[in-house]
């Protein structure tokens, strides 16, 4: 089951200055793969453009990652750039969580909510 | 490993050894193999312990490697915690026969958007499982992901999937959960294992706390469904329940020593019999130790092992004293046949005591048990529980063929001999060692007063402690009462004395008696004589009356003669008589 490849890049989407540096792990080409692959590349497209990178994973081919990045659920995209490491786990079908969860929005939650509210700076 | 299952055949259930002494046996062979089985209890009674044993006794003794995948603690973390217990988890890392997995879920750091499911965990599982061919998995504690994530609905979906997945992989899992209110875990694992349920407790009665491990539920077996005590010590933890005591232990006919010669007579000649258990109560300064020490040094002398437990003194101080009546029992312990275990009996719970003691009992192997005393295990639970753990320790000790000396201390004043019925029935031997006291001294008194079996002594021997052991003499019973001590001592001097006078009397007397009879013979002698000499006087008178009458005759002849008269031929009175005679007729 182990296939010990070289690099676990599967798919470079784009390579230019690299600001964001996106990773979705996914086991398969399931439905909900390839409904986050497309809802994440729409997203960046619409607010990124340009200077982000996504990373595919597929932890069928490379199983060893998901100890490595601590993967429990798939989908999950991992914001390894801008730091800190954000998770977001699920299709990402809901846009405006989406936008938060890479803190590309500010939360509209209680600024005082307990335990979060002091990670995100805008 | 699918094939496991296809293999096992399904009318018995494949078990899965677990290697943890004890558990083994509750569980009639182990864990359901390649089955879940739920662990829960609640925090720090031990369950990632019992679940991380499973796995290193797993890989080292029964070759099968295991997956540990912890959801509180970290690889590191668990090495270290486990590394005072003498399991090595980086060399079975190392050797391949562990993977270490730490899941990390923290809700702080996910945001969730639409559809997800945990394929991620499957694959990451699966990986280490495959990785070393692992036949038996812990996760502890799932309910991790509860807390991490916030879809419980997909967290409770994908959980039975898991466990389906698990059983289809045919690997034996342990999943740990955490105890909730009322009910078994918090989350409500319990159902999704439904093969196999333990549960463990650590319960705090009276400042001391025991752990426990029951049974819950077990599908297709039978098993110990008691709560049984267990220990957590430096090789891992241990379970020592006693299953079944039944009575059917064969009697033993051999006959051993109890080291007191005069002991052995009462006894009828020989002392006790192999694998009974024999209870030595007294008050307190009666000399119970000393009587089970010169037992424990005849034990050892013989060659045999004895294995001492003592709930008041520390080794050092009864080797001390023992030495002082010469008992020299330190040369057995340097030699390992004497075996001290010593704790304060308020130190663990009675269950616990109970556990411990045959942890002992079954890693020495000893032929000769001593309790020192039980009265010890009062403190530690109620009457009734004492009483019940006792039964159920010399049962064990009887089946095992373990010879028992049991002290108990009686208070004083309380009736020696009513002490704890149950007790009493379960002895074979009752030595009862007591005070008695008069004329201002306490003497120590041994005697017997029952034991089953044999003809023995029904007398009471007075127990001195000499400087060459203990030696028994004979009480001296006798119109003033028994007598003990210097009170005896008193009296055998006084009997002697007594005795001496007598022989004097008698001689005494015999003398007086010859006396009397030299006197008497005297007495007859100077009879005698008298009448000698009286019937010499009467002879003598006699003859002189013949002499008269004689010279009367002679005289009257004279007379005749003188006066001429005619001459008769016949002479005397009688002549003259009979002339007279004749002149009447």
């Amino acid at each position: 089951m182990r296939t010990p490849t070289a690099s676990p890049k599967a798919k470079v989407v784009t390579v230019s200055p690299v600001e964001w540096d996106l990773r979705l792990y996914v086991a398969g080409p399931t439905p909900k793969s390839i409904a986050a692959f497309r809802n994440l590349e729409q997203l960046c497209e619409e607010y990124l453009a340009g200077r982000y990178r996504i990373e595919v994973i597929d932890l069928m081919k490379n199983p060893q990652l998901a100890r490595g990045d601590q993967i429990l659920a798939v989908p999950t995209l991992v914001r390894k750039l801008p730091a800190p490491i954000r998770k977001i786990i699920g299709n990402l079908s809901d846009t405006e969580r989406l936008l938060v969860g890479l803190d590309l929005r500010a939360r509209e939650a209680n600024p005082f909510a307990p335990g979060k509210g002091k990670k995100h700076a805008r | 490993m699918k094939t496991t299952k296809e293999l096992a055949p399904a009318k018995t259930l494949r078990k899965s050894s677990t290697g943890i002494h004890g558990l083994d046996e509750i569980t009639g062979g182990g864990l359901p193999a390649g089955r879940p089985t739920l662990v829960c209890g609640a925090a720090g009674c031990g369950k990632t312990l019992l679940a991380l044993e499973f796995l290193v006794r797993g890989a080292t003794e029964y070759g099968e490697p295991g997956v540990f995948m912890a959801f509180e603690e970290t690889g590191e973390e668990l090495i270290d915690n486990v590394a005072s217990l003498g399991f090595d988890l980086k060399a079975l890392v190392a050797g391949k026969k562990l993977v270490l997995d730490y899941v990390y879920v923290d809700r702080s750091e996910f945001e969730e958007t639409g559809e997800y499911d945990l394929e991620g965990l499957f694959i990451r599982l699966g990986y280490a499982i495959d990785s070393i061919k692992a036949k038996r998995v812990v996760l502890d504690t799932i309910e991790g992901l509860f807390a991490g994530l916030p879809n419980q609905a997909i967290v409770r979906a994908e959980l039975r999937r898991l466990f389906r997945w698990l059983k289809e992989k045919g690997v034996t899992v342990i999943i740990t959960g955490e105890r909730g209110e009322g009910t078994l875990t918090r989350y409500g694992l319990e159902e999704y294992v439904s093969d196999c349920v333990i549960s463990l407790d650590h319960r705090v009665v009276d400042q001391v706390t025991t752990r426990r491990i029951r049974v819950v539920k077990y599908r297709g077996t039978t098993h110990g469904t008691n709560e049984y005590p267990f220990l957590i010590e430096k090789d891992g933890i241990s379970i020592w329940p006693i299953t079944s005591v039944q009575l059917e232990h064969t009697a033993s006919h051999e006959r051993v020593p109890t080291g007191i010669e005069r002991l052995d007579t009462m006894l009828g000649g020989k002392g006790f019999y192999r694998g009974s258990s024999i209870l030595l109560s007294g008050t307190a300064g009666t000399g119970k130790t000393s009587v089970a020490s010169t037992f424990a040094e005849a034990t050892c002398r013989r060659g045999e092992r004895c294995l001492y437990i003592s709930f008041e003194e520390s080794p050092s101080q009864i080797t001390r004293n023992m030495a002082t009546i010469g008992i020299d029992l330190q040369q057995w312990l340097k030699k390992g046949r004497l075996q001290f275990q010593t704790v304060r009996p308020f130190h663990f719970g009675l269950e616990m005591h109970l556990a411990r003691m045959i942890k002992f009992i079954t890693e020495f192997a000893p032929e000769v048990v001593i309790i020192d005393p039980i009265s010890g295990l009062d403190t530690s639970g109620t009457s009734l529980e004492v009483k019940a753990a006792l039964m159920r320790l010399v049962d064990y000790l009887k089946q095992k063929g373990i010879t028992a000396m049991l002290t108990d201390l009686k208070m004083g004043g309380a009736a020696l001999e009513r002490t704890d019925a149950a007790i009493s029935s379960l002895v074979d031997t009752w030595l009862v060692l007591r005070d008695l006291e008069s004329n201002g001294e306490r003497n120590r008194g041994l005697h017997v007063l029952k034991s089953r079996g044999m003809g023995h002594s029904n007398q009471v021997r007075e127990f001195v402690l000499s400087d060459d052991g203990i030696q028994l003499t004979d009480v001296y019973v006798g119109p003033s009462g028994m007598l003990t001590g210097s009170a005896r001592v008193a009296q055998e001097a006084r009997e002697r004395a007594e005795h001496v006078s007598l022989d004097e009397e008698a001689e005494r007397q015999q003398l007086a008696l010859e006396c009397k009879r030299a006197a008497l013979e005297g007495q007859i002698a100077a009879l005698r004589a008298e009448f000698s000499a009286e019937e010499a006087t009467i002879a003598r008178i006699f003859s002189q009356d013949k002499q008269r009458e004689a010279s009367l005759a002679s005289d009257k002849v004279e007379m005749g003669r003188s006066r001429q008269h005619d001459v008769v031929k016949s002479s005397g009175i009688r002549v003259r008589r009979t002339a007279t005679g004749a002149k009447r007729s």
